[in-house]
């Protein structure tokens, strides 16, 4: 394993800076322990296989996928919500046409999973998943309802605050990124691992923003949630 | 203007139907040219234990060694209908299936060409962050001078080998931890 890797490409998607992401072993987070890899990973230069990746763009989305209110024939209990945002790159591009996907509970913290156990009712007119393209400026908008919080079993009393979870292709294998996102003040974040695996610098960028602006009159709330993937490198490196 | 990029979390154990798409398991429908292949990945934690609840992708280029995106401007042939793209969850077995062709070589920046091989990302509960790695095709000539297993500890290259089992699978056991562990990439 030399590291002497001569890199000479004109570009390459940028590394992230040690603090941006959670170690995978978080030990708070109690099933970390056995699945976070002890070894560290191997730096690959980036090559066609990892600056290429699936656009999908012959994937068909249907029209009411970004509206998870309206995917079952009554409406869903809950509160409803617009959370909308863009997707970037670390420069402030948009990153164009990005599939996003998010899936979530219903209003009673219950997922529509047969491995969720949890106490609470389902609600037969809420499922939870979506689908939306993001736009040539990276715009995409999604109706739902605000998840609830709901227990898991990693300590006593353990909570998870109410979150969305949200995953991105980008433009390439190396943009790859699966996430959650929280609402603004959630009494239940600084008692969460998962959240707080993140170091404290950057953890508040998973904390979507409250938007009055395009929140809709008598209708619905609205919160603001940009995802920033990473950018590209035009310098040539060496290292 | 420089933005903070947004942190990565736990796919955890819920994600379900937006997910995964039984056609995201069938890479290349009848009409795409190249050596069918069929793989079988398996997902083990650091005791070995298998995982009935995580993702496996892959991302791969046809049997011309053509990736089916913009980026690779390369004059190859690219096949109606084959994105490169699967997804699929692994069942209570820990394993997760896909029927695909067999990549083509794509080139080394500094020269030369890379040996067969499939891009995998994984996900899981208890993972905060996407693991990836690479399945190359044990026995494959090409292996010998792939510029990505040269960089490998030779005692761990065979993490990256899916070996061909009786039924003509190729089967790639994949573990997050332990004596075994996977070489992970940091890609
Ligand atoms: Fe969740």
């Amino acid at each position: 394993m030399s590291g002497k890797l001569h890199i000479m490409e004109k570009e390459i998607y940028r590394r992230a800076p040690a603090d941006a992401h959670p170690p995978n072993l978080s030990p708070e987070y109690k099933s970390t322990t056995g699945r976070a890899p002890r070894q560290s990973a191997i730096v690959l230069p980036h090559t066609l296989s990892e600056i290429t990746g699936p656009l999908l763009e012959s994937e068909r989305l249907d029209a009411l996928e970004n509206d998870l209110t309206k995917q079952r024939s009554g409406e869903p209990l809950g509160e409803r919500i617009i959370v909308h945002g863009r997707v970037l790159d670390q420069d402030g591009k948009a990153v164009p046409k990005a599939i996003v996907e998010i899936w979530q509970c219903n209003a009673a913290g219950r997922y529509h999973h047969p491995g969720d156990q949890h106490d609470a009712p389902l609600d037969p007119n809420f499922y939870g998943g979506g689908r939306v393209r993001a736009d040539e400026e990276g715009r995409y908008q999604f109706i739902t309802i605000k998840p609830g919080a709901y227990p898991w079993k990693n300590h006593h009393n353990a909570w998870r605050p109410a979150h969305i979870h949200f995953s991105l292709f980008g433009p390439a294998f190396a943009t790859r990124l699966i996430t959650q996102m929280y609402f603004p003040n959630d009494p239940l974040l600084p008692f969460d691992p998962i959240y707080n695996s993140v170091p404290p610098g950057s953890r508040s960028r998973l904390q979507a923003a409250f938007d009055l602006e395009a929140t809709r009159p008598e209708w619905a709330l609205a919160y603001k949630f940009d995802i920033v993937l990473r950018g590209r490198n035009a310098t040539p490196m060496e290292g | 203007m420089s933005q903070g990029l947004t942190p990565s979390q736990t796919i955890g154990p819920f994600y379900f139907g937006t997910v995964t798409k039984a056609y995201h398991q069938q890479l290349a429908p009848p009409g795409v040219v190249g050596e069918r292949i069929e793989l079988a990945l398996t997902l083990h934690d650091a005791d070995g234990a298998i995982v009935p609840d995580g993702l496996f992708e892959i991302w791969q280029a046809n049997s011309h060694g053509r990736y089916n995106h913009p980026e690779d401007r390369r004059n190859l042939p690219l096949d109606a209908g084959f994105d490169g793209y699967g997804r699929a969850s692994t069942d209570t077995q820990g394993c997760a299936r896909f029927s695909s062709v067999k990549p083509g070589r794509v080139p080394w920046p500094q020269g030369g060409m890379q040996a067969p091989h499939i891009n995998i990302s994984i996900f899981a509960r208890g993972l905060l962050n996407r693991v990836a790695t690479r399945l190359y095709f044990d026995r494959d000539p090409a292996n010998a001078e792939d510029p990505v297993l040269k960089m490998i500890d030779p005692a761990r290259r065979d993490t990256l080998l899916a070996k061909q089992d009786e039924k003509g699978w190729w089967r790639l056991p994949v573990h997050l931890g332990g004596p075994r562990e996977t070489v992970f990439f940091d890609c």
